[in-house]
């Protein structure tokens, strides 16, 4: 049994100590919202924030987070109110399918609060992420129209 | 009965600290529950179910995979309803229920653009039957005639005695009714809800984290297993050691499905995947491993050439006219296998026993899942059943159900059990049904003054119904291996009249198994034809545009022009920037293409502002339009730029992102949608601009450089000056 902090608890978990931090928050902990899409860091379905920071959770071994604060995309609506981000994606209608809309909010949400107005440039750099459906027009606008809002 | 539903999208809550205490938190479990309260209120019809509280419960037979099919749906079963929108929400009937009332929901197959074009008259007789019923019982219950009763925003009124009822007040009164024997549809000009551009219905979840896909699906005892088949599609497994596997921790069970591949069942997929990594398996791939990109390539090319074709086209006498012309023209283009790449690897959750076996996974055909877990299982369909969850993408490979067969066989091995087979995308990578790859040779007679007199286009290449449908061949002909191309219908029809034409298909099929993936055929067609039309405009001296629209026929034309126009086409554009044009005719939609480009010296692309005009017909909801053209666009040109699956020993050389890669949002172009709808029939809008990004891009390159790309990718060609 091992300790994480996740979303502001304390929770306990059992796994091999390499297992990925994305299959600890998925299989033991339930947190679906957070996506496998390719297991390389690549894609970006499974980004979590770290002490603030978006990661890649699929290429994390949970034994190397410690006490550091993990925050998943169940706890970004703090008390039930959806943060600048997510009221922008639903403004703007971002999602099709959604299986990477997750991980694009996240990286989303830590890029807003790192650069309240970003430009296109920064967008281009912070959002890496894979997109098969195509939203990126509209994750752009949405990114533009959190940060006016 | 059964029915699976959506979360109510209004009165959403997130749920709160989803965090702690395991499975049963952050899921939305579907059709468990719901059961009582579906029998509790009595429906409609099969597409409409109205509670107490107002609420509509529309019913949905196709897959929503992203492209707004079931909002568009709900749209217009809501209009002919005249129900209250922000009342309505929405639910999967499942395919089993759908065998047990003969059918009752048609269709559930989810692929060529069809969602809508294809159900939106049964959908909306459903929902003006309900709306007939509901008036008749308030007509009844105020002992007036339904003919002095109408209807709106899901009340009912009585003019002349001011009298109003809401529906959910009717609605068990009105589902005992006999229902009307025929309804009038609106004239779309009168649409209210229908054409309008609503929101999605299932956006929160999907920023919540709540939605619950294929993947994210549990139950109590529920076991985690993953998957290796032989990388040698068609190869089979000789034998394999699972001795160090065996004994790894959270292990349950390792053994072989259909003579082709290892599964590891185990209690989490990461124990599954690091036991699987350490079983050795030996493979038996015969000649296969023989089989490499450059063996393929060279079997197309034979068949450029060969003397035994299929017929797809043909007008006049294309040869004579040729070899009669004052000037010919040949090139040869190719386009490479591509892989769907859904963000969710495939995956499905299957439970067997003795005489039941059940499956919930995403699927864009539920019957084709029923009907394969039924085999599998090897139990009669009336004793199976599938739950459709929603699907991390589609592209045409969920339309395939050989994830769900070797889910199915995993429950076998352990029944009572419910098993989830999750692919590694390693696995999902190399275990396609892949976009086909076909070459093409285009040859043409300009006469004197540079009129087209004469075309031929020999494709080679592997046909789909071929490797996944045999049965629907024509007389050994793959009629789909023509779309864009085809002689007439309203499907995918050729929009060039030209006098002497010969357009014919040299089958080649290699092992890999080819599938449907978005646009499928039309894609590499629309570049030999739309790239070539270029070629022959510039050996004419000729503009493309003035070019094209000598041979356009007027539906085709007219939506290259709306396109054209809205671009600016023809005017100056900034320093170092080209357009590029094409146009085609897919899913029944006409569809242009305006690409502005520029390269750079040092060969790099930038692609600034793809403009496209689409002729759906009749437009259902015209922000979804906008949003998958440019989505579209990004699956088009995320080919058309890096996309190639390469063999080699027989087996697809790439396994992830980093060797097969995809578009991110630093390339994505501005995307302007116009839409020229003429009201006269109706076309799909998930795949048909697809095809029209690749050669827009290819003719707007050769304008910058000079260059002709005739081979994709484009990441192989070289754009750089003087290269």
């Amino acid at each position: 049994m091992a300790v994480l902090n996740v979303n502001g608890k304390a929770v306990d978990y059992t796994a091999d100590p390499n297992t990925p931090l994305l299959w600890v928050l998925r299989e033991q902990l339930g947190l679906t919202g957070t996506k496998y899409g390719c297991g390389i860091a690549q894609c970006g379905s499974c980004t979590v924030h770290i002490d603030g920071a978006p990661v890649r959770s699929c290429s994390v071994p949970v034994n190397s987070v410690g006490d550091k604060k993990i925050l998943t995309i169940e706890a970004l609506a703090a008390n039930g109110v959806l943060n600048k981000i997510q009221k922008a994606w639903v403004e703007l209608d971002v999602p099709q399918c959604g299986y990477c809309q997750s991980g694009m909010v996240m990286a989303a949400t830590a890029l807003l609060a790192a650069k309240p107005n970003p430009t296109d440039a920064d967008i281009d750099e912070a959002m890496t992420n894979i997109c098969r459906c195509g939203t990126y027009q509209q994750v752009r606008a949405a990114i533009h129209a959190a940060a006016k809002a | 009965m059964t029915i699976q539903t959506s979360l109510g999208r209004r009165g959403f809550l997130v749920s709160g600290a989803a965090v702690a205490g395991g499975f049963s938190l952050g899921f939305h479990l579907p059709f468990e529950g719901n059961e009582a309260q579906a029998q509790a209120v009595k429906e409609l019809n099969a597409w409409v179910v109205i509670h107490p509280d107002d609420k509509v419960v529309i019913r949905i037979a196709r897959s929503e995979m992203g492209q707004g099919t079931l909002t568009g749906l709900c749209q217009l079963v809501a209009e002919e309803l005249d129900c209250d929108w922000s009342k309505v929400t929405w639910e999967y009937p499942t395919p089993g229920e759908n065998l047990k009332r003969n059918r009752v929901w048609r269709n559930f197959s989810t692929g060529g653009s069809r969602g809508i074009r294809e159900s939106q008259q049964y959908v909306r007789e459903g929902g003006a039957t309900a709306r007939e019923m509901l008036i008749a019982a308030a007509a009844k219950q105020w002992n007036v005639p339904a003919a002095e009763c109408s209807a709106a925003n899901s009340i009912i009124t009585h003019k002349a005695s001011g009298k109003t009822v809401t529906y959910g007040a009717v609605a068990a009164a009105a589902s005992a009714l006999e229902p009307p024997k025929e309804v009038k549809l609106k004239d779309p000009k009168d649409w209210k809800i229908a054409g309008k551009p609503l929101k999605r219905l299932d956006t929160v979840e999907k920023v919540t984290g709540q939605q619950m896909y294929g993947m994210d699906y549990t139950m109590p005892g529920l076991l985690n297993a993953t998957v290796r088949a032989c990388p040698v599609i068609g190869g089979k497994l000789k034998d394999f050691d699972a001795g160090k596997a065996e004994k790894m921790p959270g292990v349950k069970k390792i053994f072989a499905i259909d003579g082709n591949a290892v599964v590891v069942v185990a209690d989490t997929y990461w124990q599954a995947k690091t036991a699987l990594d350490a079983v050795v398996t030996n493979w038996d791939i015969g000649d296969l491993g023989k089989v490499s990109t450059a063996t393929i390539n060279a079997m197309l090319k034979e068949g450029l050439d060969a003397k035994e074709a299929f017929v797809g086209n043909k007008a006049g006498d294309a040869q004579k006219a040729i070899e009669g012309a004052a000037k010919k023209v040949e090139a040869v283009y190719s386009f490479p296998y591509q892989h769907h790449v859904t963000m969710e690897p495939m995956n499905a959750t299957a439970r067997y026993t003795a005489d039941k076996c059940e499956v919930w996974c995403g699927t864009q055909n539920g019957e084709a899942a029923l009907a394969a877990a039924s085999e599998a299982a090897g139990l009669p369909v009336s004793q199976c059943e599938v739950y459709k969850l929603m699907l991390g993408g589609g592209f045409g490979r969920r339309g395939r159900s050989d994830y769900v067969r070797q889910a199915v066989l995993a429950a076998k091995q352990m029944p009572g059990t419910p098993i989830k087979l999750i692919w590694s995308r390693e696995e999902d990578m190399t275990h396609c049904q892949y976009h086909p790859t076909t070459m093409a040779k285009l040859t043409a007679g300009l006469d004197a003054q540079g009129n087209l007199v004469g075309l031929q286009i020999r494709l080679s290449g592997q046909s789909i119904l071929a490797s996944l449908l045999p049965q629907n061949l024509v007389n050994g002909m793959d009629p789909i291996a023509f779309q864009g191309l085809m002689q007439s219908g309203v499907e995918a029809a050729y929009g060039y009249d030209i006098p002497n034409l010969m357009i014919d298909h040299a089958m080649r099929n290699p092992h890999i198994t080819a599938g449907f993936w978005r646009g499928v055929n039309v894609n590499q067609n629309a570049v030999y034809m739309e790239c070539f039309m270029d070629e022959l405009a510039a050996a004419a001296g000729q503009d493309p545009l003035a070019f094209r629209l000598k041979y356009l026929k007027p539906k085709w034309a007219a939506v290259l022009k709306a396109a054209c126009d809205k671009a600016g086409y023809g005017k100056p554009l900034p320093e170092g920037r080209f357009h590029g044009i094409s146009q085609v005719m897919g899913y029944g939609s006409y569809v242009a293409g305006v690409a502005e480009v520029s390269v750079s010296k040092d060969g790099q692309l930038k692609i600034h502002k793809i403009t496209a005009a689409t002729n759906p017909g009749h437009v259902v909801n015209p922000a979804q339009i906008d949003r998958q053209v440019a989505g579209s666009f990004v699956y088009g040109l995320s080919a058309a730029l890096y996309g190639e699956i390469t063999v080699k020993d027989g087996a697809v050389e790439q396994t992830n992102f980093d060797s097969y890669n995809v578009m991110r949002i630093d390339e994505m172009p501005d995307v302007e949608t116009v839409l020229v709808p003429t009201h006269d029939f109706w076309g799909g809008v998930g795949e048909p601009t697809i095809a029209v990004a690749a050669p827009a891009v290819l003719n707007a390159i050769a304008k910058a450089t000079g260059k002709r790309v005739r081979n994709l990718p484009l990441m192989n060609n070289d754009l750089k000056k003087g290269a």
